[in-house]
């Protein structure tokens, strides 16, 4: 008998098809009405630190070079009081084999479904980590699906999610090419379950083990090269699997430097509206993504996502799209450095960052990505103007997301505006007591839970908890 | 008509407007959820016809023939000047006047 493909059917067996194509089962992991053992969950795959680290470097992910901005780290002084401007470092991501810091994330899993015995891995993503799921997957004989949403309903596609396409192409991939909308879920979970392929999430513990070689290499690195720590390490955050493999990562080497998570600010589009699809110039390390997930991190295609933002964040700054595109073109013109615009949104932060920093701080910006036709300031700015995106000089304050980009008049006028953490940390209490079962309340092991999620303390989240039900009241 | 065995992009109608999820933007609900999928054609067929491909990995899909051998079609787009003002007075700022001239 067939199975009842149906879009309600479909979605009705979610749980039943990822646990099939993961081979985790999450229930086990559940420790009170709200809690789950988050570290049993990580140390699930059965891949500890080392053999992930050993993976990697057999399939040519990481050891990529950590590279100081002398010149840009120079502008950032001319802009800041006497004594202040943090020396900036970048990890240069884009020297992995599919040019990103997404192939740490899909190097494991890759391994993990061809060692389990599946004949291909599976991903939805629009972004770079397609790509690295094509590649690892090439590079060990599977065969890959990656599901992107790509066009508007004209079937007009922002040119750097069609140069993905391209590139998962390059490597051997089937991609399908859907229009805008949260249903892409659908059809992927449909794939999973004709081909019974492995489904390599971007929000697996496969995938933020990966990226924690990233957060130990950056202390090693910096150790290596400074002598001691860095003070700020800035993570662009989308989904919240960047900020938590590298603050595991350098945790792990015993590092403390404050981590510090960077969005592009897209206020005001909404990223399920065909109308808005191809008015925001950024289509990942945004807004539209990193205050959902930090706010609530089970909103993804795991029962539990391994990525736990708001359990490593200190602070979390926005910046604009004018001025990544704008740092772009400075990182290209001063350092010699060309690289893709999504992946400089952190370097935004750092440069404003480093400003508030004494000169002899150390601030590391934790990723670049590959450029070329499609990704590039260039043909990303072209597409806006002929979308009727007004693009000009002034100040980025005057940036209105779909109407406008802002290029700074002067690199002094670069910011990175703060995002209440107070407000996103309620935020997740409140997202978590809206599970909680009818009748139930939490326990002792649920607050615990909750103070570790939201790195704060007890007394904040009883707090919290009791103004959410008072106001409810 | 196009001969089986030519590589071809087909799309297809997975939810038709009035079947989308709830609690989706108007603008979206308002219109259907589209794919495209590039294969092999299975049988000769015309453009626009109903066709089924063998994908990369060797799935059937169907859907209306939409394209034949698609090409990619990106580059570096249309010149945008301010791109090359960045860089300048970046340079201006940094190294003194005369750097550009």
């Amino acid at each position: 008998m067939s199975k009842d493909m149906s879009f309600a059917a479909v979605m009705a067996r979610k749980n039943e098809i990822l646990m099939g194509s993961l081979g985790i089962d999450f229930s086990k992991f559940e420790t009170g009405k709200l809690a789950f053992d988050y570290e049993g969950v990580m140390a699930s795959t059965g891949y500890p630190y080392e053999e992930v680290r050993r993976i990697q470097l057999s399939q040519g992910v990481g050891q990529t070079p950590m590279l100081e901005l002398p010149n840009i780290t120079a502008l950032a002084r001319k802009c800041a009081k006497p004594g202040f401007g943090a020396r900036i470092f970048i990890k240069d991501e884009a020297a992995n084999p599919s040019g990103s810091f997404k192939d740490r994330r899909a190097a494991t899993a890759v391994y993990a479904a061809k060692k389990l015995g599946f004949k291909g891995v599976a991903a939805a993503t629009s972004g770079n980590y397609g790509a690295a799921v094509a590649s690892q997957a090439a590079k060990l004989g599977l065969q890959s699906i990656i599901v992107q949403e790509c066009f508007d309903s004209r079937k007009m596609g922002q040119p750097e999610i069609l140069e993905k396409t391209r590139k998962c192409e390059a490597f051997g991939a089937e991609v399908i090419q859907m229009t805008v909308g949260p249903e892409l879920f659908y059809k992927f979970l449909s794939i999973l379950e004709e081909t019974g392929y492995f489904s390599a999430s971007l929000y697996s513990p496969f995938g933020i083990a990966g990226v924690e070689t990233l957060g130990a290499e950056i202390a090693q690195q910096i150790r290596q090269l400074c002598g001691k720590d860095p003070d700020v390490v800035m993570t662009t955050h989308a989904g919240g699997g960047n900020v938590t493999g590298t603050a595991r990562g350098l945790l792990r080497e015993n590092c403390n430097a404050q981590i510090v998570a960077a969005s592009v600010n897209l206020k005001g589009l909404h990223m399920a509206s065909d109308g808005h699809f191809n008015r925001k110039s950024f289509t990942t390390g945004h807004t539209g993504f990193g205050i959902p997930f930090a706010s609530w991190p089970d909103r993804s295609d795991m029962p539990r996502s391994a990525a736990r933002p708001l359990r490593y964040i200190d602070r979390y700054v926005l910046v604009n799209q004018g001025e990544v595109f704008y740092m772009t073109e400075l990182l290209a013109n001063l350092e010699g450095l060309e690289r893709g615009p999504a992946g400089n949104t952190s370097l935004v932060a750092a440069f404003a960052l480093a400003q508030e920093m004494p000169e002899d701080n150390i601030i590391v910006v934790q990723e670049t990505e590959y450029t070329g036709a499609g990704k590039h300031i260039q043909p990303q700015l072209s597409f806006a103007r002929q979308n009727g995106i007004d693009i000009r000089f002034g100040d980025p304050t005057e940036e209105i997301c779909g109407e406008n980009i802002i290029l700074p008049e002067h690199p002094g006028l670069i910011a990175a505006r703060d995002v209440d953490m107070g407000y996103l940390r309620k935020s997740l209490v409140r997202n978590a007591l809206a599970q909680l079962p009818a009748g139930e309340d939490v326990t002792d092991v649920d607050i615990d839970f909750l103070v570790a999620e939201t790195k704060s303390s007890a007394d904040f989240v009883k707090t919290a908890i009791a103004d959410l039900r008072n106001n409810a009241g | 008509m196009i001969k089986k065995g030519t590589w071809v992009s087909v799309r297809s109608t997975i939810l038709k407007a009035g079947e989308r999820a709830a609690n989706i933007p108007a603008d979206t609900a308002a219109v259907p959820l589209d794919m495209w999928v590039k294969g092999y054609l299975e049988a000769d067929c015309a453009m626009g016809g109903q066709a089924t491909v063998r994908t990369a990995t060797g799935r059937l899909e169907a859907g209306i023939l939409e394209e034949v051998e698609p090409s990619t079609t990106v580059d570096y787009g249309n010149f945008v000047p301010e791109v090359l003002k960045i860089g300048r007075d970046a340079r201006k700022i940094l190294f003194g006047g005369g750097c550009c001239e």
